[in-house]
């Protein structure tokens, strides 16, 4: 412990990864993914055993875009004990933004040929482009936006809701609120964002067809490199200490602030941070999927998501992204070979983690099991037990 | 008016101004109703610097409510709050008022569980308290001498690396305390220190705070008599919302009015 502390002093970045077994093998396995998956795609011949095929590196792409989504749900979830059941909104604004820049790169190759207006624009009949689509024909203004418009809304919302002291299953609740308001509001066509459809028929990215084997290997390795840096960022907060004040705001809020901290601000700056990586999951998603739509606005999306980290561990970071690839592959396994099983699958073990693997997958590992994450648990059970007892 | 009662208004607005500049903590006619319940009824004492002073009173006489209302977490109705004499608390929220230095310790042992008893001593070490200071911030020589300083006032400097959660009921007491004293506050609140406290442990915390009471002054809220006779000090007694005897012990333990409230219910 000594140790630690004088290694942090002197090189606090290097210090924090060092000491942070489970995120080096996390980086270690995304450095390597992203030479690895990319040279077998491009490299080898589709007849070799080691021959990883197109299809299968945009899944795992997607599967690190939620892996980041995880990640930014368990940075406030586990580490300062906010519960946001809506965290599919800063996702889905991200991919909306990216949306709109691919929308606008197809230019006048739409069914109705319109060089400025999307399809979906020109069917209804609009004339103009609205003022908001001003600027995403700009790949850098929609990478900016993706970012900037969950962060401008967490930190309105997490304003509002923060002053207020609006905690535990309330904010939980007016987060579920807010994600489905956002789905009725871009299910309006007139909302100018397509509409139930979405948006969708994306053909380039820079100029590069999104089609092509290259392309997809390029999004894979962004995905792997923004996960890298996003689990860097999150570690670096959690280590530092703020990160301390936000453990410390999950375990006895009021105590933090009769030390004289204003613990709403605290909360603010971590749930912006926290929209602001979701929105950046939302934005390397969509090209990878190559459709946005309200339905990645819905309330149970956001449920599923703090089950993924519910499964891998909570408040270790690289649990989160564990528990997001075990889920999601879990689905895509399930939903192809027995669809009518899945939700049964999913709230099961949901119930199952919750019974038997209070700490997640990574709990039950035992080089994991740290003195540190059993203690979180353990206040976390004396504290419900004390809830319950003052009710 | 007479020339003679003027002059003795003067004198007497001159007396309370100058027990309010010898004041640190100045609560005068406070009032506060909680849906028709009377918590505070016209409640009026005052701390001056440098002292302790015990609070006693059965249960529901008031003592955290007025905890509550000097640190800023309840407003009351009616009444003034003034810290150091001129500071106004009752317009202040709890962060505030930690700032300006006035400590309060909880009923229930509140630490922060899942830290070390010497990251909980650095959380509550005074300095900045942004977002973005604590972001940046790297552990200075100062803080680390100040911390080990007070892990040998509360008598755990062996469980520095401990987590908090592991600590014994009393130890979490004293690390309570420990918090209090980084925030270098002028005065500390305490409420019912020895609750739950074995002998020797409530033996340990009088100790404890007598000496931390010569650098600062400490208002402690407490039920147990014999801890508060091992306090030594002056003693107000709450009743109903309001103060009912003020003194040494001795003499508010054989006030009769004080006798009827213990003894009559």
């Amino acid at each position: 412990m000594t140790d630690y502390r004088q290694k942090y002093q002197m090189t606090p970045v290097i210090g924090w990864l060092m000491n942070d077994r489970g995120g080096m093998i996390l980086l270690g396995i995304l450095i390597a993914a992203a030479i690895l998956v990319p040279a077998s795609n491009l490299l080898l011949p589709e007849s070799s055993a080691f021959h990883v095929p197109t299809w299968m590196v945009s899944l795992l792409g997607k599967y690190l875009c939620y892996a980041l989504l995880a990640l930014s749900v368990d940075l406030i979830w586990g580490f300062c004990g906010i519960l946001s059941l809506g965290h599919g909104a800063f996702f889905a604004l991200g991919g909306y933004a990216m949306g709109m820049y691919l929308m606008r790169q197809i230019g006048d190759r739409g069914v109705y040929g319109d060089p400025i207006l999307p399809d979906f624009m020109v069917f209804l009949n609009w004339q103009e482009l609205p003022w908001y689509w001003y600027g995403f024909d700009m790949f850098w203004f929609a990478i900016v936006m993706a970012m900037f418009v969950p962060g401008l809304l967490a930190f309105v919302f997490g304003f509002l809701a923060f002053r207020s002291r609006v905690t535990g299953v309330y904010l939980s609740i007016i987060t579920q609120a807010m994600t489905y308001a956002l789905l009725l509001a871009f299910f309006r066509n007139d909302m100018g964002f397509g509409g139930n459809n979405g948006l969708t028929d994306f053909k380039d990215l820079l100029g590069y067809s999104l089609q092509s084997d290259g392309t997809r290997a390029g999004l894979f390795v962004a995905s792997c490199v923004f996960l890298g840096i996003c689990y860097t960022v999150a570690r670096g907060i959690t280590q530092s200490r703020l990160g301390k004040v936000l453990i410390a705001i999950r375990d006895a809020e009021s105590r933090v602030r009769f030390t004289g901290y204003r613990v709403e601000y605290y909360k603010l700056f971590v749930f912006t941070v926290s929209a602001v990586m979701a929105g950046i999951a939302g934005a390397l998603y969509v090209p990878q999927v190559g459709i946005i739509n309200p339905g990645e606005f819905a309330p149970a999306l956001s449920i599923e998501i703090v089950i993924w980290v519910a499964v891998g561990g909570r408040g270790t970071l690289y649990g989160a992204v564990l528990g997001a690839f075990i889920v999601n592959y879990a689905k895509t396994f399930f939903t192809g070979a027995m669809p009518d099983f899945w939700l049964f699958f999913l709230g099961g073990l949901f119930i199952a983690v919750t019974l038997f693997l209070p700490k997640g997958v990574i709990g039950a590992i035992p080089a994991f099991g740290s003195a540190d994450r059993q203690s979180i648990i353990t206040t976390w059970r004396k504290r419900r037990a004390n809830q319950g007892g003052k009710a | 008016m007479s020339e003679a009662a003027v002059q003795m208004n003067a004198s007497d607005e001159e007396q309370v101004k100058s027990a309010k500049s010898e004041t640190i903590l100045y609560v005068d006619g406070v009032s506060v109703t909680f849906d028709g319940f009377r918590a505070l009824n016209n409640l009026s004492f005052y701390v001056e610097p440098g002292e302790l002073r015990a609070i006693i009173g059965p249960n529901g006489a008031g003592k955290t409510t007025m905890m509550d209302i000097i640190t800023g977490k309840t407003r009351p109705d009616t009444g003034d709050v003034l810290f150091k004499s001129e500071i106004d608390l009752t317009k202040m929220d709890e962060a505030e008022i930690a700032n300006l230095g006035i400590g309060r310790k909880f009923q229930k042992p509140t630490v922060f569980e899942s830290h070390t008893v010497f990251d909980n001593l650095l959380l509550a070490c005074s300095g900045g308290r942004g977002v973005f200071q604590a972001l940046f911030h790297r552990l200075s020589d100062a803080e680390k001498i100040k911390i080990e300083k007070a892990l040998v006032t509360i008598m755990l400097e062996d469980k520095r690396d401990e987590m908090a959660a592991n600590l014994s009921h009393g130890q979490k007491q004293w690390l309570e305390i420990g918090m209090l004293l980084m925030q270098e506050p002028e005065l500390l609140l305490v409420d019912e220190p020895v609750a739950g406290m074995t002998d020797s442990e409530t033996e340990e915390t009088a100790k404890l705070l007598r000496s931390i009471s010569k650098e600062y002054s400490v208002v402690v809220v407490e039920h147990d008599m014999e801890f508060v006779r091992d306090l030594d000090c002056k003693v107000t007694v709450l009743h109903e919302g309001s103060v009912l005897a003020e003194g040494r012990l001795d003499h508010v333990q054989n006030d009769p009015r004080v006798i009827e409230v213990y003894l009559g219910r």
